[in-house]
């Protein structure tokens, strides 16, 4: 497998040398082991920091709107899938920004390979095709790294861009015929008094940092609902009850919307599982409309537009 | 003060005793989380963990907090605050940055002329037993900030792991209390804190990440106006992720809720990485962006706290640097800092 940073550093040297962008936002090796992190290029020196790796974890299509720059932007499969959103939306112009795409072979769950190592600290992180090898302080080990991906990623079927200007690494090929809502079928049988339990447990640990709602490249609200104080729509308490309320409400809002990046749920500290509900709600607008989001960003959004035959068996 | 050893397979005697006559708070699996939790049992307590996700500060400190109820009874305003605990507390297994952490918010709610009730009031009513940090992680960074993997500030006992036993030092008045009420232990005898000298050399060893803090609070001084607050920021996607996670992040809002006959108000915690934070009710945002929101954190921390007690507002423990959607590590902003002043110099 072939290291894809080198290739990605010449298209943005170029685009930044010609004129074209005054910015490119891509990745730089993370301070520690299994992370990278957003980094900002703006002249050749800063495009040398710029890496591509199974640890490019944030959406950055989070960046693009209300940003004055001409942007060049590394996207995966699914940061494309958002700024189709985005333009789809007219939160950016198509015309100022260049996308490079990445096709994308999944992203490693850093938690669940710590969590392997039980206490154990890796200093030294390497991927070769199919693995990854970690050493530390007196071990070294090789994990499989199918294994260790995001489930976002497991469950993903647009690992490469599906809109770009350039294209960098061969496409990558995903099992269509899995079903990527496997998990939430599973959910959808368990009695509702079990599904309330599960997410009253959730709820309980959540803290209300809104690393979610921040990650997320669809949370560009100028002013979200529970910043509003006058009318306060929700208590910024941490009872069970408003969290609750805010994660419900957060999901609704990405309601044929949400392209499953995961970038909310890799946000959280406290490892909720925030795409339980996200894909539940992505099932049902697939189910009830045929439509997924970020595809196609000339087709019309199925909850901003009406149609007869829009299913209406709800209302009696 | 007294010192004792309790062999490692005496240490559910031990947590049992105090469950007999305390509330005990420790270190326990909760999912994906190490958190402290009211225990019921020994079994439930981890002592061979790195650190715990969330902080320890909201035992006195509640992210969500009940200051008073309201209601209207027959045309009189009847306001009730929340009943103390009734039994005494034991937070157990602390590790050194987060005791040292409680001395900081003592600072705040407990200084004399300033006390909060509430706060003070389950301070005292709490023993902190911490438990010395054997292996720190390559994200901590306590040492550089005043702390250290040993240190016994804001425990009242420290534990410290010795191989086979466990050293049970009483840091405080109130610490011997509680060790004088352990049964079945033997003395600490000049072996064991030689041991345990050893074993504070060898953590201190494996240290990689130091990074130096002297003087912070001078070259954040010529900072205020520097170029560099313009893009320190970029990335920063304004969660609270660093300041709720943060031992020593101490600032709240006070928020009331109800109607005309009933209702309550709330203490919650707040974060200055929040729009919100600092917006006036004209509208105004004195904050406006990212950049005046991490320049006022890092400010606070090693800037104001440092000029106003002498030491960083930082207890190095590293939870903001692991937690970091975004990974924007606090060293290296810290390094960057020291290395622009050289610059200049």
């Amino acid at each position: 497998m072939t290291d894809l940073s080198p290739a990605i550093r010449d298209a943005a040297r170029r685009l930044l040398s010609d004129g074209l962008v005054d910015v490119v936002i891509g990745f730089e090796a993370g301070p520690i082991p299994l992370r990278s992190s957003p980094c900002f290029a703006r002249d050749a020196a800063e495009v040398e920091r710029l890496v591509w790796n199974m640890s490019c974890e944030n959406n950055l299509a989070k960046y693009l709107p209300r940003r004055r720059e001409r942007v060049g932007v590394i996207a995966k499969g699914c940061d494309t899938r958002s700024i189709v959103g985005l333009l789809r939306e007219g939160q950016i112009e198509r015309e100022r920004l260049h996308i490079i795409g990445v096709p994308c072979r999944g992203l490693i769950d850093r938690r669940r390979i710590e969590s392997e190592l039980a206490g154990r600290e890796a200093i030294d992180v390497q991927e070769r095709e199919g693995e990854i090898l970690l050493r530390g302080d007196g071990f070294a080990i090789a994990l499989e790294k199918e294994r260790y991906l995001h489930a976002s990623c497991r469950a993903c079927r647009s690992p490469t861009p599906v809109i770009y200007d350039t294209l960098i690494g061969d496409p990558v090929a995903k099992d269509m015929a899995a079903d990527e809502y496997a998990t939430v079928r599973e959910f959808e049988a368990l009695p509702t008094g079990e599904r309330w339990q599960f997410f009253a447990a959730q709820a309980s640990r959540c803290i209300r940092c809104y690393a979610c709602r921040n990650a997320c490249p669809l949370c560009y609200c100028t002013e979200c609902f529970v910043d509003s104080t006058q009318p306060r729509w929700l208590s910024p308490s941490t009872d069970a009850t408003d969290a609750l309320v805010f994660q419900i409400m957060r999901v609704m809002h990405t309601a044929g919307r949400c392209v499953d990046c995961g970038a909310c749920e890799r946000a959280c500290p406290v490892g909720l599982d925030l795409r339980l509900l996200t894909k539940k709600v992505e099932k049902d607008v697939e189910e009830l409309f045929h439509y997924k989001a970020g595809l196609d960003v000339h087709e019309p959004m199925p909850l901003s537009t009406f149609s007869p035959d829009d299913p209406g068996d709800f209302i009696r | 003060m007294r010192a004792v050893l309790v062999a490692k397979d005496q240490m559910s005697v031990l947590l049992e005793a105090l469950l007999q006559d305390h509330e005990v708070f420790a270190p326990v699996n909760d999912d994906a989380l190490v958190a402290f939790r009211q225990v019921d049992s020994p079994q439930q307590v981890l002592l061979d963990y790195g650190n715990s996700t969330l902080p320890p500060k909201g035992l006195f400190f509640p992210q969500t907090e009940t200051l008073f109820t309201y209601s209207l009874e027959r045309g009189h305003l009847v306001l009730k605050e929340p009943q103390p605990a009734s039994r005494s507390q034991v937070l157990f297994g602390v590790r050194p940055c987060d005791a040292r952490s409680f001395t900081f918010l003592d600072r705040v709610f407990a200084n004399g002329n300033q006390c909060d009730g509430c706060y003070l009031a389950r301070r005292e009513n709490c023993t902190v037993v911490g438990l010395s940090c054997g292996s720190p992680k390559a994200t901590c960074f306590c040492s550089s900030v005043g702390g250290g993997p040993f240190s016994a500030t804001g425990s009242d006992v420290l534990v410290t792991d010795l191989g086979t036993d466990y050293l049970v030092e009483a840091i405080t008045d109130k610490g011997a209390l509680l060790v004088e009420s352990i049964g079945g232990c033997r003395e600490a005898n000049e072996d064991s804190l030689r041991r345990r000298r050893e074993a504070e050399a060898s953590a201190e060893a494996t240290f990689r990440g130091a990074i130096r803090t002297e003087d912070m609070e001078l070259r954040l001084q010529e900072m205020w106006d520097d170029p560099f607050w313009d893009r320190l920021h970029e990335k920063c996607i304004g969660c609270g992720v660093c300041t709720y996670l943060c031992p020593t992040c101490h600032c709240f809002d006070i928020v009331d809720e109800g109607s005309e006959q009933r209702g309550r108000r709330l203490r919650l915690w707040d974060s200055c990485m929040f729009p919100l934070f600092t917006q006036h009710a004209s509208g105004h945002n004195p904050r406006p962006t990212g950049k005046e929101r991490w320049r006022q954190r890092l400010m606070h921390k090693f800037r104001y706290w440092a000029e106003s007690h002498g030491e960083a507002g930082c207890v190095g423990c590293g939870r903001c640097v692991v937690n970091c959607p975004v990974n924007l590590d606090i060293r290296q902003v810290l390094n960057e800092i020291e290395s622009l002043s050289k610059r200049v110099e």
